[in-house]
């Protein structure tokens, strides 16, 4: 993975210094509110329902375990001993003291980590696919090219003040497991006719209040022309997009005001007036993919290991985590392991000190030392030789963390809702255990499949509900809890906004409401057919017919 | 209202008129693009330089022939996270070649001055008053600078062996 060098080091330091000083003369009363605010949150420190929030960046999902023990050091020094992952790869501390802010960033620094631009309106931290590199419909690994956009805006001086906050996100394989049709701006590695690869640019995707599916403003750009071609996007964005309703200023509305076809010429007149002062060198790339290198993969036999085909008849649960935990990997002999974040009573994406201790303890020995977080708020052991696949699950399931859930209607993704955040206008995780109570039979939840159910609360759409097969948004109506449901959402390659099954439900009726749902699928699929593409065919009406018809 | 130029605080020789004032026949004054565009043939006539004063919406586009007749365009900052000045500032220094001095002015804090002489801002008068010193810190508040802009005319690649 990518190691600093003198100079990204030395940036991370200088900014514990700045914050440092930023934080003592707010304490001292020197910086108002309003002019501290978006000072800490361009280091994503945010002002509680109880305490901070701070918001730590993971650049592409990607951990050393260097870098998860120290993870667990904040937890355990700075904090209540826990972390919450999220839908966009970063780690969130619940209960940090503001004056020890810049001793956790001076902590984060010395493994070469930050908080910088995980919060404010900025570009945020740049997400990808949370198996590049070991993937096998890849192109090219997209996280060079992550690195390369991370270092460009780091305190980019024109771009630190933008009408609202701006995400990045790259995918380099056929499928997408980025999200990139909802992102600001979604790249996508692609092959030209002349076999060149380049990239595909998705511009005004988003969740949120006005969920939007991106526009392609332009099928190919050249390697040596991303950095000028992003320029020429920020720069139209942060001049003409609106800064007069914070709910109106992400780039998407500018660009539905604005008509694609419009906002794409003016980008391209910026873009040819700067795109040969600004070019992306050969040899830059090429410093930057050779930290992203193959670890020292052994040569092994395709098949499974014989005494590791044999567990899977012989132990009905390791079987059940092989099958649905783990996954191909491009190198004969080697899986893909997903550790799920998602057990029962526990809120999801959150993992104590211990147990990322623990983790971090498994991947140095069964996993090159790395973790990869990913936005379904899950993690990752990329590189797992398949003979050792048993003993790992073994230390994993001791850990809580070996759930054999991942894609399956108990793999929610979910925002800490109204018991943390001051946004919210509802609680999400309560009605995230009570849908997981309800699905404790693994037989009935294979049997549903593949299937994605997010939940926010509040329109703002932290839990990305939009693109949830089901989705679960919180609203209050006069001082109580309301949920709002939609179905056939994805942020896949078919990317589709789930569409709004009908009025809200209270709130001690959605877990029913989604259990009658999960019914209807199952009676009036056809074979083999997922949830999401029964919904597709047959259209929201009959599960309407059912929810609202036992009400 | 202090005014921080190359380190230093300095006295303000212009006269920032408002759109309603009467054009006094000498004397160093600024004006808003609105008034230039209506009166630039009588400002023009005057003995003494005239100066310019842009707002966030500002379009530098249509004054780009005028540009070297200001010896100083002050942009006027409404509020600190308007952060349209930064691209304007670019434009004017980087696509339109403005030599002269450019002055932030208004409500912008100390923590953005690093980013505003970047984009080519050589003159400082926030609300607050400063110090020459803060100025100075602020504007290194970074050693290492990854982007081109204004100050660097290259990325940190093409400017140091990593």
């Amino acid at each position: 993975m990518y190691q600093y060098d003198e100079f990204d080091q030395r940036i991370v330091d200088e900014r514990v210094r700045q914050f440092r000083d930023q934080t003592a003369r707010f304490l001292a009363g020197q910086l108002t509110e309003d002019q501290f605010r978006p000072l800490r949150l361009m280091n994503g420190l945010y002002l509680q329902r109880h305490a901070p929030m701070l918001r730590v960046a993971i650049p592409y999902g990607l951990l050393s375990t260097r870098q998860l023990r120290m993870l667990a050091h904040i937890a355990r020094t700075y904090d209540r001993g826990y972390g919450h992952f999220t839908t966009r790869q970063n780690v969130q501390y619940n209960w940090p003291e503001l004056n020890r802010v810049p001793d956790i960033l001076a902590d984060l620094a010395s493994v070469q980590m930050h908080a910088i631009q995980t919060s404010g309106n900025c570009i945020r931290n740049v997400t990808s696919d949370p198996i590049a590199g070991v993937a096998a419909d890849e192109l090219e690994d997209p996280r060079p090219y992550c690195e390369i956009i991370r270092q460009w805006s780091t305190f980019h001086p024109e771009f630190s003040y933008l009408p609202r906050k701006f995400k990045i996100a790259v995918t380099g394989a056929e499928q997408d497991r980025a999200a990139v049709q909802v992102h600001d701006i979604g790249l996508r590695l692609v092959r030209n006719e002349a076999g060149e690869v380049g990239f595909a640019v998705l511009v005004g995707g988003g969740l949120g209040r006005t969920p939007i599916i991106g526009e392609t403003t332009r099928p190919f750009l050249a390697k040596r022309d991303l950095l000028s071609y992003l320029e020429a996007i920020l720069r139209v964005y942060n001049r003409f997009g609106r800064r007069d309703n914070k709910y109106k200023a992400r780039i998407k509305i500018l660009l539905k005001e604005t008509g694609v076809a419009a906002f794409t010429t003016q980008v391209e007149q910026e873009w040819q007036q700067i795109k040969d002062h600004l070019v992306l060198d050969d040899t830059e790339i090429e410093r930057v993919k050779a930290h992203f290198t193959e670890p020292p993969y052994e040569t092994l036999p395709a098949e499974l290991p014989g005494a590791v085909a044999q567990r899977t008849e012989s132990d009905p649960a390791f079987a059940a985590w092989f099958r649905h935990n783990t996954f191909a990997h491009k190198v004969p002999g080697y899986r893909i392991v997903f550790l799920s974040l998602k057990p029962p009573k526990v809120p999801p994406g959150d993992l104590d000190h211990r147990q990322m201790d623990a983790i971090a303890e498994l991947a140095d020995r069964f996993s090159f030392g790395e973790i990869r977080v990913t936005h379904n708020q899950n993690m990752i052991f990329a590189d797992v030789r398949a003979s050792e696949l048993h003993a790992l699950w073994t230390e994993l399931r001791e850990w809580g963390v070996a759930t054999p859930n991942i894609n399956k209607a108990t793999d929610i993704i979910c925002c800490p809702g109204l018991d943390f955040c001051s946004l919210a206008n509802a609680s999400s995780i309560p009605i995230a255990e009570e849908i997981y109570s309800r699905l404790d039979n693994f037989d009935y939840l294979y049997d549903l499949g593949d299937l994605r159910i997010n939940i926010s609360g509040c329109m703002n759409g932290c839990g990305h509900h939009t693109v949830g097969h089901i989705g679960i948004l919180g609203v209050d109506k006069k001082g109580e809890e309301w949920y709002q449901l939609t179905l056939g959402g994805s942020s896949a390659n078919e990317a589709a906004l789930g569409e709004r099954l009908g009025p809200a439900i209270a709130k001690p009726d959605v877990a029913d409401a989604v259990t009658t749902i999960l019914k209807t699928y199952v009676e009036l699929r056809a074979p083999d057919e997922s949830f999401l593409q029964t919904v597709r065919r047959i259209g929201i009406t009959p599960f309407q017919e059912q929810v609202y018809g036992h009400h | 209202m202090v005014i921080i130029k190359d380190g230093r605080a300095i006295t303000d020789e212009w006269l920032h008129l408002d759109d309603e004032a009467a054009i006094p026949p000498s004397g160093q004054v600024t004006v808003s693009l609105l008034r230039w565009h209506a009166e630039r043939t009588a400002l023009m006539a005057r003995p003494d330089p005239v100066g310019l004063r842009l707002e966030a919406g500002d379009a530098p586009d249509t004054i780009a022939d005028d540009l070297q007749r200001f010896p100083l365009i002050v942009l006027s900052f409404a509020t600190m996270a308007d952060g349209r000045l930064f691209s304007l500032a670019r434009l004017l220094r980087e696509r339109f070649g403005f030599a002269g001095e450019l002055r932030a002015r208004g409500d912008f804090i100390v923590d953005q001055i690093f980013f505003l002489s970047r984009v080519g801002v050589d003159t400082f008068e926030p609300t607050e008053d400063i110090s020459p010193e803060a100025v100075g810190q602020a504007i290194t508040t970074f050693s290492v600078l990854y982007q081109a802009a204004t100050d660097e005319k290259h990325p940190l690649y093409r400017r140091a062996r990593r």
